[in-house]
């Protein structure tokens, strides 16, 4: 009973993070139901001792709860936003991950949905002996009045040991907590907008055609 | 193209830059006709604007001739248009109440952190005005990219000369909005801080909306002859006890409202650290707030204080007291440009408002560095340059 009040005080909010480590996304779930040590919602709060805090970001977004459902639930649409992702593709009831890795090369790996209720969350899992483990969950809660739907996002990579690890671990610990925050709002203004706000002058400048550039 | 380029303090220099092209579907590329160097200009060229990059393009007040759109604009070629100087995408929660200067999306994803980290909250992008702001190239150039073409720019019909429309970009809608945030009521005494083209054209607004008296206080004389021909009293600083003088023109009442049009440069103080610690890291320094604070105790109790002067970090010895003891409203921001377009623009065209008494002097592009060495050191005198990139470059430069 307790619990649920929290979750409602906490309201729609359940939170944004990007956490680089070895948690086990089921232990996740378990954790982040007993809560932090202060009055943030669940998945901002301080955890000390933790090896790896969990960072929770949540946008609201100016659109139908039903509609960003259905964008996100559509994997192939990930990489439109998310920077270090190069393609995800259906294979089956999996959907295979192709991330990008520093030095032009690229990981792949395998996930299976673990969890999902139409319009309300998605949760995903890389299946055993991936090169990379990675579990993630999303949820879309409708904002109060007509202001759209908050959507909060969790992501877990787990990098393989040895030099291809350690590079990609470089590339997703370069700033984890900001990647995840900017995939959010990436998210939102390809939502609000139809497009991803770019200050570039020309073609050539912008942040995607730079990556390219250092892929090759 | 040609452009004119921040390379550092008081060092500003026209080059040779690539062209803008289309990148995302609601872009448009305008052909600049005229563009204008803005007092806050004078901020980036003094240097106390963190965030600005050698070869950044600067200008923010400009129009020209639609001459490329992308997939999703509404623009079509051939059109003149004014471009607000904030961006806006429409979509957002902030458009759509229209606090467009709050735009959540307009804002480079990757540029937000800092600007997020100094207040708490992104800011919405604007043109040419470090990468704070978005880090967007400026208007003082030959062609400008201007991104969610189909809600910014306003259409001018064709017997309306670029002069009489070009502050539509930012100084008129910024003095129009620096009074209507005073709430001026018809009895209202209102004091205006700052003759320089915002608080020109405030002080011209105030009278628009009905001020029984409006007062004009800087220390230019020219500046305050162009307030006097507007209808405003005067004062000028340097002579005069402004607070006594204020009493006493108010029948021993203080001023109604008072808005600050003066900002982070404030004449008549010491020069402060601001620009060795915006260099640094965290990006905050001290503003001179003289102008602030001097209004603040000459309003008069639950009188409000508006001000559209553009500040950056943060303020020392601040009448906080004042503030709260005298019960004051106090309004401020960006201006919401794309909510007074089109009103404004009506203004304009029925006679309500004059913007080309503003104007001293008109130079072809390749002279902009002169017009911002001229615009700083001769601020009497200059009171708004143009730049135009086709015109001929005269002898004088």
């Amino acid at each position: 009973m307790n619990e649920q009040r929290n979750l409602g005080l906490a309201g729609t909010v359940t939170g944004v993070a990007l956490a680089i480590g070895g948690a086990a996304f089921a232990g996740f779930l378990a954790k982040r139901h007993k809560g932090g040590s202060d009055d943030a919602p669940l998945f901002t709060r301080k955890r000390p001792g933790t090896e790896n805090p969990i960072v929770g970001r949540t946008v609201t977004i100016r659109k139908p709860r039903a509609e960003l459902y259905a964008f996100w639930r559509d994997f192939q649409n990930l990489p439109d936003f998310m920077e270090n992702l190069e393609s995800i593709r259906a294979d089956g009831d999996a959907h295979i991950w192709t991330i990008k890795a520093p030095a032009g090369q690229t990981v792949e790996l395998r996930t299976e949905i673990v969890q999902e209720v139409k319009d309300q969350t998605i949760a995903w899992r890389s299946v055993k002996n991936s090169d990379i483990a990675t579990n993630g969950e999303v949820t879309f809660a409708d904002a109060p009045g007509d202001r759209g739907t908050r959507v909060s996002l969790v992501m877990f990579y787990d990098p393989p040991a040895g030099k291809l690890g350690r590079a990609i671990a470089t590339l997703f610990q370069r700033e984890p907590k900001a990647q995840a925050r900017h995939d959010l709002k990436r998210f939102k203004m390809l939502m609000e907008t139809g497009e991803i706000a770019t200050s570039a002058h020309t073609r050539d400048a912008t942040r995607k055609a730079k990556q390219q550039e250092t892929e090759r | 193209m040609r452009a004119l380029t921040w390379h550092g303090t008081h060092d500003v220099r026209v080059d040779t830059v690539d062209d803008p092209e289309i990148i995302n579907p609601r872009d448009a590329i305008l052909k600049i006709t005229s563009t204008a160097i803005c007092g806050s200009d004078l901020h980036l060229y003094d240097g106390v604007i963190p965030g600005v990059l050698p070869g950044d393009v600067l200008g923010h007040e400009f129009m020209g001739e639609v001459v490329e759109t992308g997939s999703d604009s509404t623009l079509k070629k051939g059109q003149r248009v004014v471009v607000p100087f904030t961006i806006s995408c429409g979509g957002c929660f902030h458009c759509q109440i229209k606090q467009f200067s709050a735009c959540e999306n307009s804002n480079p994803v990757e540029k937000q952190d800092m600007s997020a980290t100094l207040y708490g909250h992104p800011m919405a992008a604007l043109f040419g005005y470090s990468h704070l702001t978005g880090g967007y190239s400026g208007g003082q150039a030959e062609y400008v990219r201007v991104p969610f073409s189909d809600v910014g720019p306003i259409v001018i019909p064709d017997h309306l000369e670029d002069e009489k429309v070009l502050f539509l970009s930012d100084i008129l809608p910024t003095g129009w909005m620096g009074a209507e945030n005073a709430e001026i009521q018809p009895d209202d005494t209102v004091a205006v801080w700052g003759c320089g083209p915002v608080g020109l054209f405030a002080i011209q607004s105030a009278i628009v909306m009905g001020a029984s008296k409006v007062i004009a206080i800087d220390h230019y004389t020219h500046r305050l002859e162009l307030a006097k021909q507007l209808g405003a009293e005067i004062i000028d600083f340097h002579k005069t006890d402004v607070r006594e003088a204020l009493m006493e023109m108010s029948g021993g009442i203080g001023c109604d409202a008072v808005i600050d049009a003066v900002g982070m440069e404030a004449h008549g103080f010491a020069i402060d650290n601001m620009i060795d610690i915006a260099k640094q890291k965290v990006g905050i320094g001290a503003d001179r707030a003289s102008a602030l604070k001097q209004a603040i105790l000459a309003v008069r109790p639950g009188g409000r204080v508006s001000i559209p002067g553009v500040y950056g970090g943060m303020t020392d010895k601040f009448p906080l007291g004042a503030l709260m003891e005298k019960g004051l409203q106090v309004r401020s921001g960006q201006t919401h440009v794309q909510r007074y377009t089109k009103d404004l623009l009506e203004k304009i065209e029925d006679g309500t408002l004059d913007t080309t008494f503003l104007i001293s002097h008109r130079l072809p592009l390749e002279d902009a560095a002169r017009g911002y060495k001229c615009f700083r050191e001769e601020q009497d005198n200059w009171t708004k340059v143009i730049l135009k990139p086709g015109m001929e470059r005269g002898p004088a430069a």
